[in-house]
């Protein structure tokens, strides 16, 4: 989690210093959603992600280093620079790929679990997207034909109450997006996204349920995007008090109180973590801005057609 | 050689590609128990059982999106829609999804998918189930397009766009279904993407057209033989690759060229390909290219209408005898 926001804060700062170009959209609050449902996960299981999606590739062990070059549009990124913020992937470690549309990957994660379904492997997908993604059609596409193919997918709603600029109170006429699940015949639970032990609870429920052949769940988490949509977003949609509010329910701040009450992290302990956060997120800085740019002779890679 | 209609061709390759390779499955609108809009996919269902034909809700984006994510694991998923014209409702899993992910991914990512779409008009259906969209998708880095006339090719390119591992958008065109034509009936025959057919021989002048159009434009070449005209007639098969060696060998042994196709006429396929011609082989054009084509208008219900809108033979043999007249 401590990776994440680190990352994500260097992430805020390059951009602002001008070293990175494009867009990037940073996950600062969402970090407990990434690492609850990621942790849940084994072995032939897989992710699909979101335009908000560094903090899930790092969950799946996606290497800082490689998504921070792709950031800076490097040869060695993860998409070789072709990218960017929204667009890389690895499927070896089950991330099968951000993604720039919202709500794009949700019936990507659908067929991917149904392919899963069709081997007859024990595999799951899940499938990460936003309260935003949650009023596009392929949603609902998706959520009905999981359902009545009993797909092994979880459905992992994070809703950080905006949708760009969007209050989600203004966009749905409902409190509880995993009230929607009733419509698909499928169970829907809303969660505390800032708690990662709740989070972690619920993600593994669905796990059972879906290796069970049961089908789909989903689960909303219930989060806040602590900093602007992406680069240069004022955020005069929302107060600072409400900011404010949020901050004292951040989910790593909360985590690490949990954990000292019940003598699991020493302050020998914290401050080592700290340490290797800060040696991986300046290693990872480190390595992207001495990566060599793509040769534009290499324009043309990979076009098949 | 035994005769067999185009959408038994389909069928034939569908057919031997899902016992050919386990990964194959056929999903769509009323593909089941119904046998597809067209009939293509009748009686497969029985064959296959449920897992592998599979009927889809009426939700083009959902199952053609998760087609595709099914092809990111090793499935080889073949769709139908049932109308090209339904085809705008998938336009984000097709273009931002499929047709990227073999660039941004590199090599780790595979998106064998065959999207097979019924186009075209001549059925009276009127403006939202007559259309083709061909050239939106070659338009698009990344995606095949693939245009059969006859059902030998039929069968030969489908068996090939579901072997292709990049998505292909594979189409059918409606008024073709029922006709007929020799096909193998061995099934290890498949024809290659990205070569076009010399349909007839001639010099006086290029005929260029797929589908519909290719079948069109055989019947002018044999109308303008009568007047002492031999036509050339090109069935490029596949547009995307553009088999523009073919094109070129052809327009200059003939000097003139006709592009015949079915939709409208700005920003077609027609018009790519005559600006491929005037940059590769302008040289040696001795008359301005003609489009036959339908003018820029949706596709009406109305018999007399529709048949104002569609080029057909009489359109290109009028366009023809003014070329070489």
């Amino acid at each position: 989690m401590l990776v994440i926001r680190r990352f994500e804060e260097r992430v805020e700062e390059l951009f602002s210093k001008g070293l990175i170009a494009g867009t990037a959209h940073p996950a600062i609050g969402q970090e407990a959603t990434a690492v609850g449902v990621c942790d849940s996960l084994r072995k032939g299981d897989y992710v699909t992600s979101t335009h908000r999606g560094h903090g899930h590739f790092i969950a799946c062990g996606g290497d800082p280093s490689r998504i921070m070059a792709e950031l800076f549009g490097k040869e060695t990124g993860y998409s070789r620079g072709r990218g960017g913020s929204q667009v890389m992937a690895d499927f070896k470690l089950g991330f099968l790929g951000a993604n720039g549309i919202t709500g794009g990957s949700i019936a990507l994660a659908t067929g991917a679990a149904l392919s899963l379904k069709q081997k007859g492997t024990q595999g799951l997908v899940v499938c990460f997207f936003g309260d935003g993604a949650a009023n596009q059609g392929s949603f609902h596409e998706s959520l009905n034909m999981a359902a009545i193919w009993k797909v092994p997918v979880l459905f992992v709603c994070e809703n950080n109450r905006y949708a760009m600029s969007m209050n989600v109170e203004d966009s749905m006429a409902i409190t509880d997006i995993a009230r929607r699940a009733d419509s698909y015949g499928i169970p829907g639970t809303a969660v505390d996204g800032n708690d990662l032990r709740a989070v972690l609870d619920v993600t593994r429920k669905a796990c059972r349920r879906a290796r069970d052949g049961e089908g789909p769940t989903l689960i909303e988490c219930k989060t806040y995007r602590r900093s602007g949509h992406s680069r240069g977003d004022p955020r005069k949609y929302r107060s600072r008090e409400e900011e404010q509010a949020w901050a004292r329910r951040d989910p790593i701040a909360a985590l690490a109180k949990t954990l000292r009450r019940e003598g699991i992290l020493s302050s020998e302990v914290d401050q080592e973590i700290k340490a290797n956060v800060r040696r991986i997120v300046s290693a990872a800085v480190k390595f992207a801005k001495q990566s060599p740019d793509p040769d534009p002779a290499t324009l043309l890679d990979g076009v098949t057609v | 050689m035994r005769t067999i209609s185009y959408s038994d061709a389909l069928r034939e390759a569908l057919t031997e590609e899902l016992r050919r390779d386990g990964n194959v499955f056929v999903m769509g609108e009323d593909i089941g128990p119904y046998g597809g809009a067209f009939g293509v996919t009748r009686g497969m269902l029985d064959t296959f059982g449920p897992q592998r034909v599979i009927d889809t809700p009426i939700s083009e984006a959902g199952f053609v999106g998760i087609a595709v994510g099914a092809s990111l694991m090793g499935s080889r998923p073949v769709v139908e829609i049932m109308f090209m014209d339904f085809i705008p409702l998938a336009m984000d899993p097709i273009v931002n999804q499929a047709a990227k992910l073999r660039y941004v991914y590199g090599p780790q990512a595979k998106c064998p998918i065959v999207i097979r779409a019924a186009a075209g008009g001549g059925r009276r259906y009127g403006p939202t189930h007559s259309q083709t969209f061909e050239s939106w998708f070659m338009h698009t880095p990344g995606l095949t397009v693939v245009a059969p006339a006859t059902p030998a090719d039929a069968k030969g390119l489908l068996k090939s766009a579901i072997r292709d591992d990049n998505p292909v958008i594979f189409i059918e065109q409606k008024s073709l279904y029922s006709t007929r034509g020799p096909v193998p009936k061995t099934s290890r025959t498949t024809i290659p993407i990205g070569k076009a057919r010399i349909a007839v021989e001639g010099e006086d002048i290029t005929i260029i057209g797929w589908g519909r159009g290719a079948i069109e434009a055989e019947a002018a070449a044999a109308q303008l033989e009568e007047d002492g005209i031999r036509a050339e007639v090109l069935d490029l098969r596949t547009l995307k690759p553009l088999d523009m060696q073919t094109i070129a060998e052809s327009v200059r042994k003939t000097g003139r060229v006709i592009i015949t196709d079915e939709s409208p006429r700005v920003c077609s396929v027609s018009s790519e390909i005559g600006c491929r011609i005037f940059e590769d082989v302008f040289d040696y054009l001795d008359a301005p290219i003609k489009r036959v084509t339908t003018p820029d208008v949706p596709i009406p219900a109305s018999p007399i209408l529709e048949d104002a809108a569609l080029p057909g033979r009489a359109d290109i043999v009028r366009a023809a005898r003014e070329l070489t007249g």
